[in-house]
């Protein structure tokens, strides 16, 4: 756990004292001992602002304000409209509906990232033989683009694709992603199919920083390897865990590309649309980012509300 | 250990990498079919059905060089930025004493944790209307130009290195950049083929930004022009999943590749030391 949790503060390191540097005392004390760490930073800070800092407020303020597309350079009046954009937002059902659909896509993707990563990271752990190619396979659908991904998905899964024809009489009719029913947790599966070595990763890194001491005190107390599992492992790799869901979590939220792909712009009735999916549509085909900025900002509040909840479910202060 | 729970733990792990690797076969074998075949007989490559058509038949659909020359440019562009931005602030991080350095480390961490999505809106007004950086390389590259994960990972390299290396450098009389270059640069190189690896795979990969700010097909990167024939013009094509599966191997291909030859070098420990806000 050492390099995940040594970021955590900027480490307030001893610095040398006197130093042995002949600038005037006044300029070291404005800028610090060395101003010339400013100068390297300033062009990542110039950007910083540029690219962050000001995008962000932006979405607030035109969150707030009427806010339409001009041609450019024209003077044009973008009065604030306090929350009717929010007002406006919150009382359309596809919206309503977009929100929900996140809610399932989390539903099955967090809990089934949090099992598999931390089952497949666990026995890799111990695992002799194949190590590294068993890594590389879990690895290589999080470095392939979703694009190339999602042509073989709605392959496999279009109706009469290989996973139907596998499943003869069992598989659901509409297909998959044509299916109300089943378009988000397809979605949700193929997300989470995709995102999964990342996840390994990172539990078999927290997974080094378990102590063996504790296995060897569990299993003089008897415990058997299910149960040293629960009471070893899993609360070893809590930190880990926390970081995992707040990343599904905001994974769900920025959900575009699956969604648009494979079900072809948000799937039958909306059933698979995404809160970015009716951003881009409503802020950019349609013409009106003051009510997507609204979504954005409601998007944003709601993954900081959800991150507390699991931090505090999680009970991971430590992390 | 009993042996039991060693093949229950290895049948878990091949059943795992089978799920895993199953889709890019299938890829492999879809790109080469002259007809698509769905069966599960189509799994397996029948040598009277392989063709390399799929592949002269995207190439004529969407220019698959020049796609592939925009993504590398786009690629080229983020990684040069990342790089000469995470030295430098890295350094100055990690190793100089100056006002603001908690505040400028403090900022790299929330640039990470704020969703781009909520900055969608407000950088595609700024960019592409107020700027008319649309259908532009530097339109597509500014937002990604700063990587606080690249500055995180600069920043633990340089900690490791004693201070004392520097100060003496400095007692020779040599000036701040020519230590950066000469000493610090040369002593992170390891960083370096990890940052160039962990943000290849970024930009390689995305698609919502290029797709909103590109609308002209010859600027546009290849997994923008890949999506828009998957959603428009699919349809068309004589064997439609096997132009798009041969174009998926294109795509997935550079980065696949670039991934298993340095395997090693995506430690999981730099990974998370990037992604821990």
């Amino acid at each position: 756990m050492s390099t995940l949790t040594s970021n955590r503060r900027p480490a307030a390191r001893p610095s040398t004292p006197g130093g042995g540097d002949a600038r005037p005392r006044r300029k070291r004390q404005l800028l610090g001992k060395n101003p010339f760490g400013l100068l390297l930073s300033a062009p990542y800070l110039i950007f910083v602002l540029a690219v962050f800092a000001y995008p962000l407020v932006f979405a607030f303020w035109m969150s707030f304000h009427d806010y339409f597309f001009a041609a450019p350079g024209a003077q044009v009046d973008r009065p604030f409209v306090g929350l009717a954009n929010f007002q406006e937002v919150l009382s359309d059902p596809a919206v309503i509906r977009s929100f929900g659909n996140v809610g399932i896509f989390l539903l099955i993707n967090v809990p089934l990232t949090v099992v598999l990563s931390l089952v497949l990271a666990s026995a890799l752990n111990k695992a002799v033989r194949f190590r590294t190619f068993l890594r590389v396979s879990y690895y290589v659908p999080y470095v392939t683009a979703s694009v190339a991904v999602v042509g073989v998905w709605i392959f496999l899964f279009s109706g009469n694709g290989l996973v139907n024809q596998i499943l003869g009489p069992l598989a659901p009719d509409p297909a998959w992603l044509i299916n109300e029913q089943w378009a988000m947790p397809t979605i949700a599966i193929f997300v989470t199919w995709k995102g999964l070595g990342f996840f390994i990763l990172l539990y078999l890194a927290a997974l080094q920083n378990v102590s063996e001491e504790l296995y060897e005190a569990a299993a003089t107390d008897g415990a058997g390897k299910i149960r040293s599992f629960f009471s070893v492992t899993v609360p070893g790799v809590r930190p880990a865990t926390v970081l995992v869901l707040l990343l599904s979590t905001v994974t769900g939220a920025n959900l575009f590309t699956e969604p648009y792909l494979l079900t072809g712009g948000g799937g039958p009735n909306g059933a698979s649309s995404s809160p970015v999916l009716i951003m881009y549509q409503r802020g950019i085909e349609q013409g009106s980012p003051d009510t997507a900025a609204a979504i954005g900002v409601i998007l944003v509040i709601g993954v900081l509300i959800l991150a507390f909840i699991q931090r505090k479910l999680a009970g991971g202060d430590e992390s | 250990m009993s042996r039991g729970q060693n093949i229950l733990r290895g049948v878990v792990l091949l059943v795992g990498a089978l799920v895993f690797l199953f889709p890019f076969y299938y890829m492999v074998i879809g790109s080469l079919q002259t007809k698509p075949d769905p069966t599960i007989a189509g799994a397996f490559p029948n040598p009277a059905n392989l063709t390399l058509d799929n592949y002269a038949d995207i190439n004529g659909r969407i220019n698959l060089l020049q796609g592939l020359l925009n993504s590398g440019i786009f690629t080229g562009g983020v990684i040069l930025c990342t790089v000469v931005f995470g030295v430098l602030v890295g350094y100055a991080l990690a190793q100089l004493q100056w006002r603001g350095r908690g505040v400028t480390f403090a900022l790299a961490l929330l640039v990470q944790v704020v969703p781009f999505q909520l900055l969608m809106i407000p950088l595609y007004v700024m960019i592409a209307r107020d700027y008319g950086l649309a259908d532009n390389y530097l339109g597509m590259i500014l937002p990604f130009a700063i990587n606080s994960t690249a500055v995180i990972i600069f920043r633990q390299y340089f900690l490791q290195i004693p201070r004392e290396l520097f100060d003496a450098a400095r007692i020779d009389g040599a000036g701040e950049l020519r230590i950066l270059r000469r000493i610090a640069l040369p002593l992170v190189r390891p960083a370096l083929l990890t940052v160039v690896l962990l943000t290849f795979i970024g930009p390689w990969n995305e698609f919502l930004w290029p797709f909103l700010i590109t609308k002209e097909a010859s600027l546009q990167p290849l997994a923008v022009s890949l999506a828009n024939y998957l959603s428009n013009v699919a349809a068309t094509a004589a064997n439609p999943f096997g132009a798009i599966l041969a174009g998926a191997c294109v795509l997935a291909g550079p980065a696949v590749l670039l991934f298993i030859l340095f395997q090693r070098h995506f430690v999981s420990s730099n990974i998370g030391s990037g992604v821990k806000g």
